[in-house]
């Protein structure tokens, strides 16, 4: 690295390098590399991959931080699996920490405790463990936003879409059945929460409950349950995805933005080898790094406050981990009432609707790529990254689904908002039973009118430049600002989108008018009937002419 | 014949594939003949580390200052670790070592991260290069190939020809994991889920003991306005202790009689006994404990999903997602004075399911 001397480093390097007489470094690599390419053929794979181009946004960075938090979670996670008992055996508790000896507990809580203040670096790895679960979780939900809002879901990346939909899932439910394990006061009751949600399932609700607790809530077996679930069954089934993920992710390549020289046909940015290694690779160390400091500086989930679990009592202001948050908000902003009897059967409305709007929701995420692309019947590969003010329908979807998901998220901390603003309980869910309605329908309409908005004003700028501060006056005595034009690279960023216009009902082959055109008409008017084009050459060449 | 097979198959494959890949349709799409033109990639610009070989000299350094930190991180972190040991019950410890391990970890770590990245942004060369892209789908002629794998895989085997073959086959691969399915059964014992849920280990005697402290309680403790968290006083003995615990769990509290009988549903008159009533702790929505009772106004309200029950209205809902009231306990005294209960519950308690009613 010292020959960079020059700024003509790049043609010196290559020839110095191979006349040069090898080193014994160099010779000993070179065995190496020998040795495995003859018994694995790696050099065709190095060949393929080494210089791939990827290219650089910070947005991009959100899906990286996703796999390195889990790479964190697997660590710290591999290191408390050495240390906790996953049983519910009762035991007396004979740790150090005074405030609980001799109480009744299961071993899992016990073992919990000992791993937080009997094992050194016990407290540190389950704070590294807690912390980069809670990180995993949002920067998926991130790298999601960013995919969504860029488009970067459309022809080929459906399935990827699909996939990564799947993985934020099962990051939910890792979330949750980890969360499960300790055995603490809190867990337990977000158990017995999730025991009265099965328990109201029509026909099969009983039973499931049944099952699963092994009789009786709380019982004895689910925590060791939940454990191999948490440790084997998940994580080998989101490693298997996530290796689909990243291989589907290198043969699509990677989405970039549009700017001068990119195209939907390239890919503009850094090889692998050495630039995109070392950025990504020390990306790794800083965010496992940044966990590392905030579990050493701040407390999460501090088992040892809340107790054994005990069905008897609960502490007011209750919350489950954030990502839980929306379904147990959902569950909080159902209406008195909800609930009755029909044929013999109870029927519980309360645990059903909120399951169903969650289950709609999450399902109209996973299958928006294909909705979107039966609207604009658009066939082609996509590989350049929307602005989201150039899709105006589909960001105004994506607010309204932001904040019809904050509401719902919001709702799970109903009771500490009304303590903390001295507001009535009753008052706060009827404002965020209201919210989810009208608040989602405003997020809507106002994120539309901003989006057209913003693409009006791409379009003044391209036509007639920047305002430049320098005020002229005229010979007449008129004064005027000075427009100054935009140079043809920034220019292209503000052109180079895609536009559709609504379909235009046709008769078929058969000379007529399928109910599922009409149906795609409707919606495709919803979408595209405000649509702003992109700037043409003629219309810059007449804009420049005046 | 068979021989041209392959040829002829391929040949028309990729007619049609030919045929679909040019006419790749846009759909609503607009394409514009009078679109400005890509202005193709700016110029490079040089960076500072690139043109004065002194500064460039300063990052390395600053690079190789990164990476001796962490080094001294890796080092400080098994220091700590060993030189702040956990001593048994001294909390100040633990919370010493987890700093400090955490903050040598952290050193160890971020500074690794940070260089490198200086590093890759200032030292290594940063020219944007071109890829060109390829379309996703395969060639014609690998598309062809691959449908001639399956189109001789089929030949060979006859797995399309011979039908009740194949049809077996499926039938068989349908029904082998069905038996895993049938083994999930001993998930849980053989007694009815429905009868577990529908009863408590309340019965007639069985007196009133404090949560915690397993006392029984005497009418005469419980004075106007005040709570108690009830279990049943043979709790200790049972042999599920939590699974009992969770639905036997009773709220017991004083009201003045005037303030709640004129609401008594006929029956139930002589459940209470001088204004002292007991209900159901475990909520009837999803079964959290209804923890919190404001004496004034005579409301239990859950901490969970805030669902509140009137207790002078037989702990009727009054706000929140549940629907049912909490089931009341039927109490007197025995001749000590001590509270007991009549009889169980006289419905299930806690959440709804299917065949409660």
């Amino acid at each position: 690295m010292t020959a960079a001397g020059t700024t003509t480093a790049a043609t010196t390097a290559t020839p110095t390098s191979t006349d040069a007489p090898p080193t014994a470094g160099s010779r000993f690599t070179g065995a190496v590399a020998n040795y495995i390419d003859e018994r694995t053929s790696i050099s065709g794979l190095v060949k393929e991959l080494g210089r791939k181009i990827f290219p650089d946004h910070w947005s991009f960075m959100l899906g990286e931080v996703a796999i390195y938090s889990f790479i964190a979670i697997l660590l710290s996670g591999t290191f408390l699996t050495l240390f906790f008992d996953p049983s519910m055996v009762e035991v007396h508790y004979e740790g150090s920490y005074d405030p609980l000896k001799g109480i009744e507990m299961s071993a899992a809580y016990a073992s919990a405790l000992d791993i937080t203040f009997d094992i050194r670096g016990g407290l540190l790895m389950r704070q590294v463990h807690h912390w980069a679960a809670l990180l995993f979780v949002a920067s998926i939900g991130l790298h999601m936003l960013r995919v969504f809002f860029t488009g970067a879901f459309r022809k080929p990346r459906e399935l990827n879409w699909v996939i990564g939909f799947v993985l934020f899932v099962l990051a939910m439910a890792e979330g949750f059945t980890g969360y499960s394990l300790p055995d603490d006061l809190l867990s337990g009751n977000g158990l017995r929460i999730i025991d009265g949600m099965v328990k109201g399932i029509p026909v099969i609700g009983t039973w499931t409950s049944w099952l699963l607790f092994g009789g009786e809530f709380p019982g004895t077996v689910i925590v060791g349950r939940l454990y191999v679930l948490h440790i084997m069954l998940l994580p080998a089934i989101l490693i298997a995805a996530l290796g689909v993920h990243l291989l589907l992710m290198v043969i699509n390549k990677h989405t970039q933005f549009a700017g001068p020289g990119r195209t939907n046909s390239n890919v503009v940015g850094v090889p692998v080898m050495p630039v995109f290694a070392a950025k990504a690779g020390g990306f790794f160390f800083i965010v496992f790094g940044t966990i590392v400091l905030i579990a050493s500086t701040v407390t999460i989930n501090p088992i040892w406050n809340y107790g054994p679990y005990d069905p008897s009592p609960v502490s007011a202001g209750t919350q489950p981990d954030w990502y839980i948050g929306f379904a147990d908000g959902a569950l909080r902003l159902v209406p008195p009432g909800w609930e009755f009897v029909l044929f013999d059967h109870t029927w519980t409305i309360s645990v059903l609707a909120p399951m169903a709007v969650l289950g709609g929701f999450l399902v109209l995420v996973m299958f928006y790529p294909f909705i979107e692309a039966w609207i604009t019947g658009d066939k082609r590969e996509h590989h350049i990254a929307d602005r989201p003010r150039n899709a105006p329908t589909r960001t105004a979807i994506g607010a309204a689904g932001v904040t019809f998901y904050a509401v719902l998220w919001a709702a799970a901390s109903s009771d500490i908002i009304a303590t903390h603003f001295k507001l009535t309980i009753e008052g706060v869910t009827y404002a965020l039973q209201a919210l989810l309605i009208f608040g989602t329908l405003a997020a809507y309409l106002i994120t539309k009118r901003v989006c057209l908005a913003l693409q009006a004003k791409d379009r003044e700028i391209v036509l007639h430049g920047v305002e430049s501060g320098r005020i002229v006056r005229m010979p007449g005595g008129e004064y005027i600002e000075v427009h100054e034009k935009l140079d043809e690279y920034d220019r292209w960023r503000l052109v180079d989108f895609e536009d559709y216009k609504p379909l235009m009902i046709r008769p078929n082959a058969k000379g007529k008018i399928t109910v599922g055109q009409r149906v795609r008409a409707v919606f495709s008017r919803w979408f595209f009937e405000d649509r702003i084009s992109p700037v043409t050459k003629g219309e810059l060449e007449s804009g420049e002419h005046h | 014949m068979a021989k041209h097979d392959g040829e002829t198959s391929a040949a028309a494959g990729s007619a049609i594939e030919k045929k679909l890949a040019r006419e790749v349709s846009a759909g609503t799409a607009v394409i514009s003949s009078n679109a400005l033109e890509n202005p193709g990639l700016p110029p490079h610009q040089p960076r500072v580390t690139d043109l004065d070989p002194k500064k460039e000299k300063a990052a390395q350094r600053r690079v190789i200052w990164l990476f001796t930190l962490s080094i001294i991180g890796s080092v400080f972190a098994i220091y700590a670790y060993i030189a702040f040991p956990i001593e048994p019950g001294n909390l100040t410890s633990t919370r010493v070592n987890n700093l400090l391990v955490g903050l040598g970890i952290a050193t160890a770590l971020l500074p690794i991260g940070i260089g490198a990245i200086y590093w890759a942004k200032n030292l290594m060369k940063n020219d944007e290069l071109v890829e060109e892209r390829h379309g996703t789908r395969g060639t014609e002629e690998t598309r062809a190939a691959a449908a001639e794998v399956f189109r001789v895989g089929n030949e060979e085997s006859g797995f399309g020809r011979r039908t009740l073959l194949r049809n077996t086959l499926i039938g068989a691969v349908v029904a082998a994991p069905l038996p895993g399915i049938v083994m999930l059964r001993d998930l849980a014992p053989s007694a009815d889920p429905v009868e577990a849920f529908s009863r408590t280990m309340w019965k007639a005697g069985t007196r009133l003991a404090r949560d915690g402290s397993g006392t029984a309680i005497k009418a005469s403790d419980v004075t106007l306005g005040s709570v108690f968290h009830v279990v049943p006083y043979d709790l200790p003995e049972a042999e599920h202790k939590l699974e009992e615990k969770a639905k036997a769990a009773v709220l017991l509290m004083r009201l003045k009689p005037e303030d709640f009988v004129h609401n008594i549903t006929p029956g139930r008159e002589d459940w209470h006994y001088h204004g002292i009533v007991a209900y159901s702790k475990i909520c009837t929505h999803v079964g959290c404990p209804v923890a919190l009772y404001e004496q004034h106004t005579h409301h239990l309200l859950c901490p969970c999903h805030q669902s509140q029950f009137d207790i002078t209205r037989e702990a009727a809902v009054i706000f929140g997602p549940a629907k049912r009231p909490l089931p009341q306990l039927p109490i007197t005294v025995d001749a000590e004075g001590y509270l007991i209960a009549q009889s169980d519950f006289h419905e299930p308690v806690g959440p709804s399911f299917w065949e409660r009613s």
